[in-house]
């Protein structure tokens, strides 16, 4: 047993955060925000060039055939970034998706343009009201022809392809589509989000052209298992903006001055920072198996993915509020960095599924071993 | 990153798993024995076959195993309902602070009863007026000789009425700041003048004591450290109690909560499929399965030759809370029927009812939660002290109540 990155990895890490800070400082974050951008396209075109949309993509399409090891690696890095690129919508779930379940005609057309940065991808499966389950849905599709509206989609104003998650009369109640989305009948409308360094759209599809992805009335379990590997990824996302967090409200801290001492010296402050400690270091353990289970194709790994993602979640969104209550007044300005973490720990803790949903799929499934 | 076995350790695993299998006692053989009786035969028994304390030198009665090693012995002996905790004491705190600060003679003569379990050790550094600040203790100790003469009284001493010796801090310069003040003693825990009196815990037992010291002498060669050090040898001993207390995983767990769920009915249905239920479960395994994954990295450290830091204090200080939480939520699922503590009516009362009862011991002793949340903030994150009114100034000037 072995519980650490390796030496490779943690270079890979050093390597990540150097080239983040250099081309992702919080000014651009704060220039995509205020413009209310989908993205910064040169920031991700550099993060192509670093082979980091390659990462787990097998090397004959393109790939670098790495783990996901090495992908939690990256994607700690761009959470604390508050990176504003479609990277977890195209590597975390629409190229997880494709390879899992893809023909090889579906590989070929589309990992190498993911592993290369020229193709973007987005995961299509919400819709009003908050519907996520087969019995909600109401998009279709029929002989290859996809009907209906969801909404909100990340990054889909700016995708290439969207998988999208259609209510079935078959099997298990869904299917998986795949959709070109520069089709003249598909509506794509821009969705502003509590996250605007975000692009997010409702795509309406009118008829539009798709290809089943895996089997007809097997969405489900293939949607389960994405969400697995996604709740698993984003989770270290999440790690990144609780740390960075941490490590504001700290600096701050540190330097405010009242009643003649540093209010780092109170302890209000102290116990406050300490149980963000905690929760970080609880949240990044569980991710620690959640990357383990992932890459060993564990047993167990709905209950861990389930585990990291809760953890991640109450972590970063405990994380990015006491940060801003910690600056006091300045926290709360726009001026502030904090409002970045608060937007972005929020929108990714409601991403693929609310705390509620992974609690319940965490119980059902340790109750299922018990 | 693997939380398998390589195959060194699996067949590490095997070796302990069939030792295990074939040397457990069994009900027969411990029939009327005590718990402390059957404590002891088990460990040495353990000993014998070279199976106690195994991360010790083996000249000492271990065999050097691995801290990796040493979780997988544990993950195997935990599968057994044998008797813990008479001995974490001694092999867990005192045990370390001998090896780095005792004489060889000493340490030839003590660590292999301490790893056998002939002898038990207790920690006597709590005292009435000192609390969580250890450091103003006033037992006090004066040189006569060869010999020093200790008086005073220590508190909250777990197992001090069986144990055999003891490691006592001391004050043996009251007029120095008190940190500098103090020295280190190991003591035979039969010498005239040690008075032990049981306090009794709300949980109705007595695991710990008052101890008095009227005129006890011990001889400066049991002295660990030098004079006046004593407050550095008394931080060997609390950094190894909390690697030693740390993620203790007694008591109510999750996995008996979620079979509790499963045979409880809310609304016609079992309470696993209710979803405030699920969410409380929910987290309180995200909590028990983080703090076995912290210790399983916090391995890694100390497979490095690091001693254990203070990132260890989130063990205890996730654990007892926790501990305490899940066992009134336990308590909760059962309604009234929650309260019942007779074991004629209630299999799990012990372990439920017991857990609460004794939760708030753990999240007082080895350094209370408010304590712990401090060392993170002031030694993990590097936040500053709060201004103290007792820096600098002579022990004898320090405001007291």
């Amino acid at each position: 047993m072995n519980f650490e990155f390796s030496e490779e990895q943690q270079m890979l890490r050093d390597q990540a955060r150097n080239y983040l800070s250099q081309h992702c400082p919080t000014t651009l974050v704060r220039r995509v925000l205020n413009n209310r951008e989908t993205h910064d396209a040169d920031l991700y075109k550099g993060i192509a060039e670093m082979g980091w949309t390659a990462t787990t993509i097998p090397e004959e399409y393109g790939g670098l055939g790495m783990s996901s090891l090495e992908l939690v690696v990256i994607a700690e890095e761009l959470g604390r970034a508050c990176a504003p690129v479609p990277f977890s919508s195209t590597v975390y779930l629409a190229a997880e998706a494709i390879m899992a379940l893809g023909t090889e005609a579906q590989k070929e057309a589309w990992l190498p343009k993911f592993a290369d940065g020229s193709a973007i991808g987005c995961f299509a499966m919400g819709e009003a009201g908050g519907a996520v389950t087969p019995d909600q849905m109401s998009t279709t599709m029929a002989d290859g022809v996809l009907n209906g509206t969801k909404v909100p989609v990340a990054d889909g104003g700016i995708a290439d392809v969207a998988i999208v998650v259609c209510a079935s009369d078959k099997g298990d109640g869904a299917t998986l589509a795949l959709v070109d989305l520069s089709q003249d009948c598909i509506d794509k409308d821009n969705v502003q989000m509590i996250d605007f360094s975000r692009g997010h759209a409702e795509l309406k599809f009118n008829g539009a052209c798709a290809e089943v992805l895996g089997e007809e009335g097997a969405g489900w379990a293939a949607v389960e298992s994405l969400m697995n590997t996604a709740a698993v990824l984003f989770a270290w996302e999440q790690i990144g903006i609780a740390d960075r967090a941490l490590e504001q409200a700290r600096e701050y801290a540190l330097g405010r001055f009242a009643f003649g001492r540093s209010i780092a010296s109170y302890q209000a402050i102290k116990h406050k920072l300490a149980k963000m400690y905690v929760k970080n270091t609880l949240a990044r353990s569980n991710a620690y198996y959640g990357a383990w289970a992932l890459n060993a194709g564990a047993s167990d790994l709905s209950v861990a993915a389930a585990t990291t993602r809760v953890a991640a979640i109450q972590a970063s969104l405990f994380a990015a509020e006491e940060n801003i209550q910690t600056h006091g007044g300045m926290g709360f300005t726009w001026e502030f960095d904090c409002q970045f973490y608060y937007r972005r720990a929020k929108l990714l803790s409601l991403a693929v599924g609310s705390e509620k949903q992974w609690q319940s799929r965490l119980v059902d499934g340790l109750a299922a071993t018990a | 990153m693997d939380f398998n076995d390589t195959p060194e350790q699996a067949a590490f695993r095997k070796a302990a798993a069939d030792w295990l299998a074939a040397n457990v006692p069994s009900k027969d053989e411990i029939k009327g024995m005590s718990r402390l009786e059957v404590a002891k035969l088990w460990q040495k028994r353990k000993y014998d076959a070279g199976w106690a304390c195994i991360g010790w030198d083996p000249a000492y009665g271990g065999r050097g195993a691995s801290a990796i090693e040493q979780v997988i012995w544990k993950q195997e002996e935990a599968k057994y309902d044998v008797p813990a905790g008479f001995f974490v004491i001694g092999q867990g705190m005192m045990a370390p602070t001998l090896m780095a600060y005792a004489q060889p003679q000493h340490l030839e003569r003590y660590l292999p009863k301490l790893a056998s379990g002939e002898e038990i050790w207790c920690q006597l550094f709590s005292e009435p007026a000192g609390g969580s600040d250890l450091a103003a203790l006033r037992t006090k100790a004066e040189k006569d000789g060869d010999e020093w003469v200790i008086n005073g009284q220590k508190i909250w001493t777990s197992g001090a009425h069986y144990s055999d010796f003891g490691c006592v801090v001391v004050r043996t310069d009251p007029n120095v700041p008190k940190h500098k003040g103090l020295s280190y003693f190991f003591i035979d825990m039969k010498s005239p003048g040690i008075e032990i009196k049981p306090i009794k815990q709300l949980t109705g037992e007595s695991d710990f004591n008052e101890v008095y010291f009227t005129d006890v002498r011990v001889p400066d060669s049991q002295r660990l450290g030098e004079v006046g050090q004593g407050w550095q040898v008394s931080l060997t001993t609390l950094m190894n109690e909390r690697a030693a207390i740390g993620a203790g995983s007694s008591g109510v767990n999750v996995g008996l909560a979620v079979q509790l769920a499963k045979e409880v009915m809310i609304d016609g249905k079992p309470a696993i499929e209710d979803s405030a239920v699920k969410a409380r479960l929910a987290n309180f395994y995200v909590e028990e399965a983080g703090l076995k994954y912290t210790s399983y990295r916090t391995l890694s450290a100390l497979s490095r030759g690091d001693i254990p830091g203070p990132e260890n204090s989130i063990g205890k200080l996730v654990g007892a809370p926790k501990m305490q939480q899940l066992a009134s939520f336990c308590m909760d699922l059962l309604e009234t029927s929650g309260a019942i503590w007779d074991t004629k009516r209630s299999k799990l009362a012990d372990n439920i009812i017991g857990s609460y009862m004794g939760a708030p011991g753990l999240r007082i002793a080895g350094g209370t939660d408010e304590i712990m949340t401090n060392i993170i903030a002031e030694r993990v994150l590097g936040l500053p002290q709060e201004p103290r009114m007792d820096k600098g100034i002579p022990f004898t000037e320090v405001p007291t109540s």
